[in-house]
């Protein structure tokens, strides 16, 4: 892109702008991640093998995991290796961490995306009634009650549902392997659970949000000047309060998309559901840090994604953001 | 005072009184309880009966007691936890609006940083680096919890830094930690307290869900996330047992966000 051609769009600029930011960043959380190695007492080779292994095992060891290396060279090959899908071995079964991600974050996606097509605009929807019906008991029963869905742990509202759904009704399956079904319908079946737990957290904090962005735009002086006007109350939120509420809005859903990635890693233990969220746990408690490190890696880069989605598609629909103070 | 309860929502009267509830169980433990947390007194999962109200848990210890041991130690634990955050979070951001410059804009790109990633993420990859622990888990979870902080009272504290009155003081030649400590620090406070509630229910889900994960309090201490994990196979014999300690955690947050609501809406001047 040329220097003229970008005085002419801005547009394309900000985008470029934006991503450049975005890779910076993770760059700088792919060394984060990289260096928590290097947190470990003593070393890995050691942790591994164990205070018996006697020093000449842990030196073959050290070799062979690279240790003996210098930091920026293993850096640059780790980040070379993950660039080419090249994750490293598990250090709990000497599998390639790669063969361990690949079935999981299919599951994962589909999970989130899954909770993701349900929250979004259920949110966004009782998000602009709460705001239009400001002060109502509508309004009043939502605040409570999300309040309360926000203060609620994600495992008790997912054992919950278990409880009533899964145990008493017998409705859906309380382990929920989507397994590689064919069909579809089966797979939304099984994964029902595990989704409209995540729907029900997410949607108490997008819901909230939602509320308080449209409440900020409803109290602008346009929309006052619009309804001494005289124009309908439909009018005024359709022309001239939810143009003006897209970007919070969108920054929201992004914010909260993002955020169903942490939901993941809890919901998907609760129903021993075969995710990267569980992976990673798992990875933890057997201290396996090559696996929680891609996972990591995994996590942030998706996070960072979306927040840059919803940087770009926040400025698209509120052109005065391009030019900042 | 009076008049103050008399303005408050049920809600929050509701949240005091339970916040006050939970204070008292927690101190008084041990005087509670009727066994030791740790102490086996039967077989495993007796149902609820009156010697054991609760039942029993996988190893045949009390529930009961252990409900309300874990009020002590998973309370206190976010509680420490909570206040080394506020301890960090407030120092760093406080001197980053007193003495701007580099120190502000290094403090503020780490914070960047640090919040560019879910902090859940960050701390599974620190808990897996430095090992489990009660120590290790505090710490990681409250520098983690400590860019929150770190944010709203940089903001804060700078609003304040461009008044006159600071002004006044850098001219007779105040230092910096009086500037902060005594000009700065008593304007700010009332959006921190409200912080210090907000920041205590994040610590505290927070600390629920890693000890939930397997990576909280070391056993056999009492701890309400770990007491879900392991009795939640009860579950799908339709017993609610293992709901009671998740429910404590709810209860409290829920009040405890009930009383913050209350007292940032009174903050922001809005009357309804």
């Amino acid at each position: 892109m040329s220097a003229a051609e970008a005085r002419r769009r801005p547009i394309l600029r900000m985008i470029a702008g934006r991503l450049g930011i975005g890779v910076f960043t993770l760059f700088v959380i792919s060394v984060l991640i990289f260096l928590a190695v290097s947190l470990l007492p003593g070393d890995i080779a050691q942790q591994v093998l164990g205070q018996s292994a006697t020093p000449e095992t842990v030196a073959a060891f050290r070799r062979e995991l690279g240790l003996d290396q210098p930091l920026a060279w293993r850096y640059l090959d780790w980040v070379g290796g993950v660039l080419s899908g090249d994750f490293g071995r598990s250090l709990a079964n000497g599998r390639p961490v790669a063969d361990l991600l690949a079935a999981r974050l299919g599951n994962t996606m589909f999970l989130a995306a899954y909770a993701a097509v349900i929250a979004v605009p259920l949110a966004v929807g009782l998000g602009l009634l709460a705001a239009l019906w400001r002060g109502s008991w509508f309004d009043r029963i939502a605040n409570v009650a999300t309040l309360s869905a926000i203060s609620f742990p994600e495992f008790f509202i997912a054992y919950i549902l278990m409880f009533w759904l899964s145990v008493r009704m017998g409705w859906f399956p309380s382990i929920a392997d989507p397994g590689a079904s064919p069909r579809l319908a089966e797979m939304l079946g099984r994964a029902f659970l595990p989704a409209i737990t995540l729907v029900l957290v997410v949607t108490a904090h997008m819901m909230r949000m939602t509320r308080a962005a449209v409440v900020n735009v409803l109290g602008a002086p346009y929309v006052t000047m619009a309804r001494l006007k005289g124009v309908s109350r439909w009018r005024v939120v359709t022309r001239h309060a939810l143009p003006n509420a897209l970007a919070p809005i969108v920054n929201v859903v992004a914010l909260n998309v993002a955020w169903l990635i942490t939901g993941v890693v809890i919901v998907e233990v609760v129903f021993v559901y075969p995710g990267l969220g569980q992976l990673m746990v798992d990875s933890v408690t057997n201290r396996d840090i090559p696996v929680v490190q891609a996972c990591a890696l995994i996590f942030a880069a998706v996070y960072i994604l979306l927040n840059l989605l919803a940087d770009v598609l926040a400025i698209a629909t509120n052109p005065r953001l391009l030019h900042p103070r | 005072m009076m008049r103050m309860l008399k303005t408050m929502p049920p809600t929050a009267i509701l949240g005091v009184l339970v916040i006050a509830a939970y204070a008292v169980i927690a101190l008084f433990a041990p005087l509670l309880a009727p066994h030791a947390e740790a102490q086996i007194v039967g077989a495993q999962f007796e149902p609820w009966s009156a010697a054991y109200p609760l039942g029993t848990d996988t190893l045949g210890r009390d529930m009961l007691s252990r409900l309300i041991w874990g009020a002590r130690n998973t309370v206190g634990v976010a509680l420490v936890t909570t206040a080394l955050a506020f301890g960090i979070g407030a120092i760093a951001g406080l001197l980053a609006a007193a003495l701007g410059g580099w120190a502000d804009l290094a403090l503020s790109r780490l914070v960047d940083v640090l919040m560019a990633v879910p902090a859940l993420i960050l701390t599974l990859l620190a808990l897996s680096a430095l090992g489990p622990g009660v120590a290790n888990l505090v710490v990681v979870v409250a520098i983690l919890d400590s860019t929150r902080v770190f944010r709203l009272a940089r903001a804060t504290a700078m609003n304040v830094m461009v008044m006159d009155y600071v002004e006044a003081a850098q001219l007779r030649g105040e230092g910096t930690w009086w500037i902060i400590s005594r000009e700065v620090l008593p304007n700010i406070s009332a959006p921190l307290i409200a912080e210090f509630g907000l920041r205590f229910c994040f610590v505290f889900l927070t600390i629920s869900a890693l000890s939930f994960l397997g990576l909280g309090l070391p056993p056999p201490m009492a701890d309400w996330g770990a007491m879900v994990r392991d009795n939640a196979a009860l579950i799908t014999f339709g017993d609610i047992t293992p709901l009671l300690p998740a429910a404590c955690i709810a209860v409290l947050t829920v009040s405890v966000n009930f009383v913050v609501d209350w007292m940032l809406h009174r903050a922001s001047g809005l009357k309804d």
